[in-house]
């Protein structure tokens, strides 16, 4: 076995991403906002407080917003549904660090655990998740910015490496599925846990693009693209990153 | 400020596996950060001592810690506790799956 498997393979047995769904389980019974109301209600997909293998079937299409979700999306549409919260106030601190991790973190940790084992199926039939797909399928390939970068420019080409860290070609389901298995994750370098939103934010960053809006179609078309790719694994997270 | 802990104990082949983790930012006092530390951690199976330790700030952030103990058997109780160098502490207990 490769040592960067056995290593990753070590610290999976008890990780610290279990100290985040801790956290977020308070946060999701938590009342807050105008309405003093927790989250406890929040549909995210399989009726309202449904958590078992919600993660597993999104992103979707959630008639309500009449828009395709991912989680963190459709945390910040309960923030504001369910407890009366601005959107500004909600998304003030969206990504947090190692010493405070953000609501959205906590609460993704603990309510992806839900979904452990389960098949990966995010929707595909509504024809706004089909929008979505072709959408962030579209984006994956478009060059832009400074740099003139895509996903593609790291991320379409076979062996391709940042220091020691693989880069999965997402087009690719054998690539994008242990992917989409694993994230949201904890990350031990720099002990915080990360989404898929910071992900991709970070990924925009990196590619010297203004920040994109949390939990905007752009964000949220590329996730289901790479989790429509990966879709059929059985979830593993929420994972360890190095 | 002390942040949740979560544990597991398991009896298997005569022996009860223990794995815990704690919430803490270990600092190292190094880069202007504040020295701060867990210090001491101690382990009871059924409210005898049975680790005292202590460790040092060389120790990761969220540690995570597993102890093999003798002997032990299903519904005992582990408890496991921690001192930092603040005088701050923490403690959870579990019973033995």
């Amino acid at each position: 076995m490769r040592e960067i498997q056995r290593y990753r393979q070590m610290v999976s047995e008890d990780s610290p991403a279990e100290l985040f769904e801790v956290e977020g389980e308070a946060l999701w019974k938590k009342p807050q906002g105008p309405k003093q109301a927790s989250l406890e209600k929040c549909d995210l997909g399989l009726g309202p407080g449904v958590l078992k293998g919600a993660y597993a079937q999104l992103p979707r299409y959630f008639k309500d917003a009449d828009r395709v979700m991912d989680l963190e999306t459709r945390l910040l549409h309960c923030m504001m549904a369910l407890q009366g919260r601005s959107r500004e106030e909600a998304t003030q601190r969206v990504f947090g660090n190692a010493d405070r991790p953000s609501e959205m973190e906590s609460l993704s940790a603990y309510i992806a655990t839900q979904s452990r084992g389960m098949k990966m199926a995010p929707g595909l039939s509504h024809p706004k998740e089909k929008e979505a797909y072709e959408l962030g399928r579209a984006l994956y390939f478009q060059r832009t910015g400074p740099w003139d970068f895509a996903c593609t420019s790291c991320h379409g080409e076979e062996s391709k490496r940042i220091r020691m860290q693989a880069l999965p070609v997402l087009l690719k389901p054998e690539q994008a599925r242990p992917v989409v298995a694993s994230w949201p994750a904890y990350r031990i370098s720099t002990s915080a846990f990360i989404t898929l939103q910071w992900r991709m934010n970070d990924c925009y960053r990196q590619m010297r693009l203004p920040e994109p809006a949390f939990g905007s179609d752009t964000t949220v078309a590329l996730i289901h693209f790479i989790t429509v790719t990966g879709k059929g694994e059985p979830y593993r997270g929420p994972g360890n990153k190095r | 400020m002390a942040g949740p802990m979560k544990m597991r104990a398991t009896v298997a082949g005569g022996n009860t596996d223990v794995r815990v983790l704690m919430t803490h930012p270990m600092t190292t006092g190094q880069g202007g950060q504040a020295l701060y530390f867990i210090q001491n951690v101690t382990v009871k199976h059924n409210g005898r001592t049975v680790i005292e330790s202590e460790i040092s700030q060389a120790v990761s952030r969220n540690p995570v810690f597993s102890f093999r103990l003798k002997g032990g058997a299903k519904g005992d109780t582990i408890e496991v506790s921690w001192l930092d160098n603040k005088g701050e502490t923490n403690k959870i207990e579990a019973a033995v799956a």
